[in-house]
């Protein structure tokens, strides 16, 4: 069955550490990605599920939503951007569950690879595949009768400000990833996180509406802080307050990074 | 000669109670193959995770190539492979994709990392599904994926964590055909196994462990010397008639009976000879076996001679 000799060894490349650290990191990353293009299913299904909200928000609830100073529509997609980005981040924690239950990241542990290398590689791909969601939504948002009230220069800004944000938040999950026994709880984790701060919030109803406890909540936390900064973007322009939300929601990435990832490094550290 | 692999007083605990490790250690000499034999929960994979820096223990040290698998785990991971109890392959990536990641993951350049990945999916016969994803292979190539990929920069020290439980006659002597070619070559070899003829094959010493202690260690033919070389099961009509026939042999035979129910199990070491002595004797006491069978001893020997109960039993207490 062998039929041949051993292969001679390579030498490995010299590199710094940092380059190591870099090398690994893309080299997981692309692993990544390779295979969301071969479960074409998981990418369907990744994109059919902001479709359907946007269709949903758009023409069922959206004819009894009243909205100040814009068309519902143009106040509904920065809400579906920031929300199709969030629970995308599920796949951050489902990912990293399934490497553990795999046995990959026993591999992995095993390897003179730098320790965060893994972790970088699947919050850097969930935001690569991020950006096709973006560009997706964007499309069936025109569809349905989005109108970027600003210029495309901001919706760009915007664009970047997102995903960015929501990888700073992937962390929150590849922390609750490397927590979860096995990778249909970390999916369930993921939803008593996701829906308080998506649906309590700004992306899809004024808080007016709601009573005065939840109000608060939703005025404050950071999903609609990021809402806000996009719908300043891409409806409002270059204001006072849209400045004041973009720095709000870089502070809030910010504390997400400063947080979650050490303590997503350390989990890493001591799985299994 | 110098030590491949030293482990001393391992400890681990799980769940604060359960003692997976119990003291266990031992010295592997560079260039032999060392096996771990032991049966389900002994500590088998426990000790190969801590050896490879992937578990910290509690308490007692290992080295491997000299360095501290906690204090230099670093530098301990550049120089071992690991093939695990389940083969840690990405399913999605085809077999080519998966050993380039691993060379990558060692740091070799693009170019090395096919080469070596071509050169591994021919010497381990994958290169006809070197581009399927390894979902779609079948265990025993799974396996031999898995191991190829431990051997990327052909390490010094190898670790194979049962590398042919669940394999088919032909690939079991392939992957054994591997480990003596490596060991040929100075490799270092820590196997773990639940087969005794596997252990005898390829082991230069055999280290026994239970319940995460070392409870016996040697050469495969030390071992082997205290089970005698085979094994003569006789089946009697009831466990009573079972238990007089032993008595016949308590005393009287080079190496100890042993009652399994209503089988009788002899150790024999002197041929076809002492198989007739037996029945001579069972013969002349008037005492005839039901079935008789003759057979190479097996892990669950040398436990019962070790610890004097069944291997199945170590999981349960
Ligand atoms: N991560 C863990 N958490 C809790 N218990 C564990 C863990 N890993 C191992 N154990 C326990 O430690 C004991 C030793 O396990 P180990 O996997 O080392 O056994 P083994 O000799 O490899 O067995 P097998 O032949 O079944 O692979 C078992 O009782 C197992 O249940
Ligand atoms: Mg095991």
């Amino acid at each position: 069955m062998t039929s041949t000799v051993l292969p001679q060894a390579a030498t490995p490349v010299k590199r710094s550490k940092l380059r190591r650290s870099i090398n690994d990191c893309i080299v997981v990353t692309e692993r990544n990605l390779v295979s969301y293009v071969r479960i074409p299913d998981q990418l369907f299904f990744s994109s059919v599920q902001p479709i359907m909200f946007v269709l949903l928000f758009r023409y069922v609830f959206g004819g009894a939503i009243a909205t100040p100073g814009m068309s519902y529509v143009d106040y509904l997609m920065p809400g579906i951007f920031v929300q199709s980005l969030l629970f995308g981040c599920v796949s951050t924690s489902v990912g990293l569950a399934e490497d553990l239950q795999k046995g990959l990241i026993e591999r992995f542990r095993s390897l003179p690879m730098a320790r965060s290398a893994v972790l970088f590689g699947r919050t850097i791909s969930d935001a690569v595949r991020n950006i096709f969601v973006m560009i997706l939504i964007t499309l069936v948002g025109f569809a349905v009768g989005f109108r970027i009230g600003t210029s495309f220069g901001l919706y760009l800004v915007a664009f970047a400000l997102l995903i960015l944000f929501a990888f700073c938040f992937s962390w929150v999950f590849a922390f609750i990833g490397l927590s979860a026994s096995n990778s249909e709880t970390a999916g369930l984790m993921a939803f008593p996180i996701l829906f308080p701060l998506t649906f309590a919030s700004t992306a899809f109803v004024p808080a007016e509406s709601m009573p005065t406890w939840l109000r608060w909540f939703a005025e404050h936390q950071p999903v609609s802080i990021a809402v806000n900064a996009t719908r300043g973007l891409m409806q409002g322009g270059p204001g006072a307050d849209t400045t004041h939300w973009v720095v709000l929601t870089l502070i809030w990435s910010a504390i997400f990074l400063a947080i979650f990832v050490p303590l997503a490094v350390w989990r890493y550290r001591r799985v299994g | 000669m110098t030590a491949a692999i030293e482990a001393e007083g391992l400890t681990k605990t799980f769940g604060g109670e359960f003692l997976a490790l119990n003291g266990v250690g031992f010295t592997v000499e560079e260039g032999t193959v060392l096996g771990l034999l032991g049966p389900n929960g002994a500590g088998k994979t426990t000790t190969v995770r801590v050896l490879t820096t992937t578990l910290v223990p509690d308490s007692g040290w290992a080295r491997v190539n000299g360095l501290d698998v906690v204090k230099d785990a670093n530098k301990v991971r550049s120089s071992i492979g690991l093939a695990g109890q389940y083969a840690a392959v990405d399913a999605n990536l085809t077999g080519r994709e998966n050993l380039r990641m691993v060379g990558q993951l060692f740091q070799l350049s693009r170019k090395d990392a096919s080469r070596v990945a071509d050169e591994l999916l021919e010497h381990f016969n994958l290169t006809e599904a070197a581009n399927r994803p390894s979902k779609t292979y079948s265990g025993g190539m799974r396996r031999r994926l898995d191991i190829a990929a431990a051997l990327v920069v052909r390490p010094p020290v190898l670790f194979l964590d049962e590398p042919t439980t669940g394999l088919d006659p032909n690939s079991r002597t392939a992957v054994w055909q591997v480990v003596e070619d490596l060991v040929a070559n100075g490799t270092t070899v820590l196997l773990t196994t639940q087969y005794l003829e596997e252990a005898d094959r390829l082991a230069d010493n055999i280290v026994v462990v239970d319940r995460g202690a070392v409870i016996a260690e040697g050469t495969p033919a030390t071992l082997k010397a205290t089970l005698g070389e085979t094994v003569l099961d006789l089946g009697f009509s009831d466990v009573g008639a079972a238990s007089a026939a032993s008595k016949l042999f308590v005393s009287s035979w080079p190496a100890p009976p042993v009652l399994d129910g209503s089988i009788l199990e002899l150790p024999i070491d002197a041929g076809p000879s002492q198989v007739m002595m037996a029945l001579r004797k069972l013969d002349e006491a008037g005492m005839a076996p039901t079935s008789m069978t003759l057979r190479e001893p097996s892990l669950d020997d040398v436990f019962l001679s070790l610890t004097g109960r069944r291997a199945e039993l170590g999981e349960d207490n």
